[in-house]
């Protein structure tokens, strides 16, 4: 590198203060403090499923009157059909979908960013086929596309991984492309780029830090999709396999108690709404951080 | 560009996707792991039975020529056989298409009533109890599991209050309008959420636009403000928004069908999912695909023609 080269960081930490007026301190902003509050109870009571229920959520008690019990202070919501605790299988359940969510967006979100900051930093045919790529997985429904894998791969947790990583990055790709697209022609990348520094580490150390927030955004309602899925094949039988508990085939055992027993299906749907509302609001709440005034 | 162009142009950028959802759909195949006859067929599968699935998939050929089989056969109409069933996939395909394609339109229909007011409701009054509460919607609408809702629905209206028939697809334009309103509720249920914050967003950027306060001040009444000015106008980002989630739409019509056992293509697709049936999965999967590009394509034309002041040179 010759001498002209700038520290970098100074320039990229000037910009960002010009930019942009002073953060607010994120828990002043009321959704994203609510959000991470509500997470953060659901994800205590995932984790510690444990010690808050006395009971093991996949022995079966068919002892007598065991199963198919009304709510009561044993039971908060009663027991299924074979006679397990509800409550401790919702948490149990909630547990592994989480789980299985957070998990299985990490990859796509890794893919797409890669390969979205090229398409968008180096143009030309490198974008025009990633983009042609990212139009063929979107011309798939996606639960079409992930029902469709996790049948040919087989059920299970591995399959549900492949799948969303499969269908999930090109979001991700096309995010941070357009915003790729964008702040490549601001100075400090023009700066960067004067100063002969390799398109790897402007990619990297400049572009990244300035474009990586919306896709942490978009990450939020990637999740709930995630979750969503997850539930539905479960639902169908192709995802988590029984006795294991999840939330999916909590739903469709209840079903068919519906009208005696309508807790054993909602329970387990509003658990996943309540999932869903904490990570909205985050979203919603990082993305008026970075956007004050427009929600 | 003249409109023509556009139109041409549009068709064009059709021809890598179309390639490219074969291809997938194709791959799907070598996906399974191990030997895909094997597998399908199952462990009881006569060594017969698994080498004449090999050769009519061509599996024991070079890649290329197995995927040009499969798209001469499909140049030729061919989705292959049913395992299930034995007989073509194509007709059986084919005759479930109808029941979804009324649901998705339905759920479109419904989802657009639901939201234009709510929308309309929290616009005209940003920041008011009203505008909280609708905003309110989106948020828990999201994280709903669409089955899940299909579920309470028909406990709620078809078993309690019996006004809708719990499942099926009903006979007749009226009767398909009656049996099918839960599910396509269920769908545009999930899809509101969605379209309620983009026309949200969309009627607040109109309201402030300049020429609204001109309307204002010329004295034109707030009705007709409202629907001649805003309403048209904000309405066109919205239409981009339920367009660009069609795939999920149509996507979401898969997990309904099954709930209220509408005999479309998405109950297919399960069912021949738990029959190991995997020439109609695929074939099922391929329509579906098909599906979104058309209607990604009838989007973007009617968008065009929408909005006089689309240029045609995106």
């Amino acid at each position: 590198m010759s001498a002209i080269s700038f520290p970098e960081p100074a320039v990229a930490v000037e910009v960002s203060e010009h930019a942009q007026p002073r953060p607010r301190r994120w828990y002043r902003q009321p959704s994203l403090a609510s959000g991470a509050i509500l997470l953060a109870i659901i994800v205590f009571a995932a984790v510690a499923a444990p010690l808050l229920t006395p009971y093991n959520p996949i022995k079966q008690n068919l002892s007598g009157n065991a199963s198919l019990l009304g709510p009561s202070a044993h039971h908060l919501l009663g027991t299924d059909q074979l006679g397990r605790d509800t409550f401790t299988r919702l948490l149990y359940g909630l547990r592994m979908d989480l789980r299985i969510a957070f998990i299985a967006v990490l990859a796509p979100f890794c893919i797409g960013v890669v390969l979205g900051s090229i398409a968008g930093y180096f143009g030309g045919w490198v974008d025009s086929v990633l983009m042609r790529l990212v139009d063929i997985v979107v011309a798939f429904p996606f639960y079409v596309l992930i029902i469709a894998l996790v049948f040919v791969l087989g059920p299970g947790q591995r399959s549900i991984y492949i799948a969303i990583t499969l269908v999930g990055w090109v979001s991700y790709a096309r995010i941070i492309r357009g915003e790729v697209l964008v702040a490549k022609r601001q100075e400090y990348v023009l700066a960067a780029r004067s100063a002969g520094l390799s398109a790897v580490r402007i990619m990297a150390r400049h572009l990244l830090p300035n474009v990586i927030t919306q896709a942490i955004i978009y990450a939020m309602s990637d999740i709930v999709q995630d979750i969503l899925a997850i539930v539905a094949l479960g639902y169908f039988g192709l995802g988590v396999q029984p006795p294991t508990a999840d939330l999916g085939s909590m739903i469709n055992d209840g079903q068919n108690f519906l009208t005696t027993h309508w807790q054993l299906t909602t329970f387990p749907g509003l658990a996943v709404v309540v999932v869903g509302l904490s990570l909205s609001l985050i979203g919603d709440g990082l993305a008026d951080l970075i956007r004050p005034g427009q929600s | 560009m003249g409109r023509m162009t556009f139109v041409a142009r549009r068709l064009v950028m059709l021809v890598p996707v179309a390639i490219g959802v074969t291809i997938v759909v194709f791959f799907l195949i070598h996906l399974i792991p191990g030997d895909p006859a094997r597998t399908i067929l199952g462990v009881h599968a006569t060594p017969q039975r698994i080498a004449l699935l090999h050769k009519q998939w061509g599996l024991n050929r070079p890649l290329v020529s197995q995927y040009w089989l499969f798209m001469d056969r499909l140049a030729h109409g061919n989705l292959g056989q049913s395992l299930f069933y034995g007989t073509p996939a194509r007709p059986l395909i084919l005759g479930r298409l109808p029941p979804t394609l009324w649901l998705i339109v339905y759920a479109a229909v419904l989802a657009i009533a639901i939201s234009v007011p709510l929308a309309t409701i929290a616009a005209t009054r940003k920041d008011a109890v009203r505008d909280h509460l609708v905003r309110v919607v989106p948020l828990l609408g999201l994280g709903m599991p669409p089955f899940w809702v299909g579920i309470l629905l028909i406990d709620a209206l078809a078993i309690h209050v019996r006004a809708f028939p719990v499942s099926g697809y009903g006979n007749g334009f009226f009767g398909h309008l009656h049996a099918m309103f839960l599910p396509a509720l269920t769908v545009a249920i999930a899809l509101a959420p969605v379209v309620i914050r983009a026309l949200r967003a969309s009627m607040l950027n109109v309201l402030g636009a300049e020429y609204i306060t001109t309307a204002r001040s010329k004295g034109v009444p707030a009705r007709r403000l409202f629907l001649r000015h805003v309403l048209r106008n904000a309405v066109i980002p919205a239409v981009t928004v339920l367009g660009i989630n069609i795939g999920f739409l149509i996507g979401g019509t898969v997990i309904i069908e099954n709930i209220f056992a509408v005999p479309g293509i998405g109950q297919l697709m399960i069912n021949s999912i738990f029959r190991r049936d995997f020439p109609v999965v695929q074939g099922v999967t391929l329509v579906f695909g098909v599906l979104v590009v058309l209607v990604n394509l009838l989007a973007d034309l009617s968008y065009a023609a929408l909005d006089p002041r689309v240029r045609f040179d995106r």
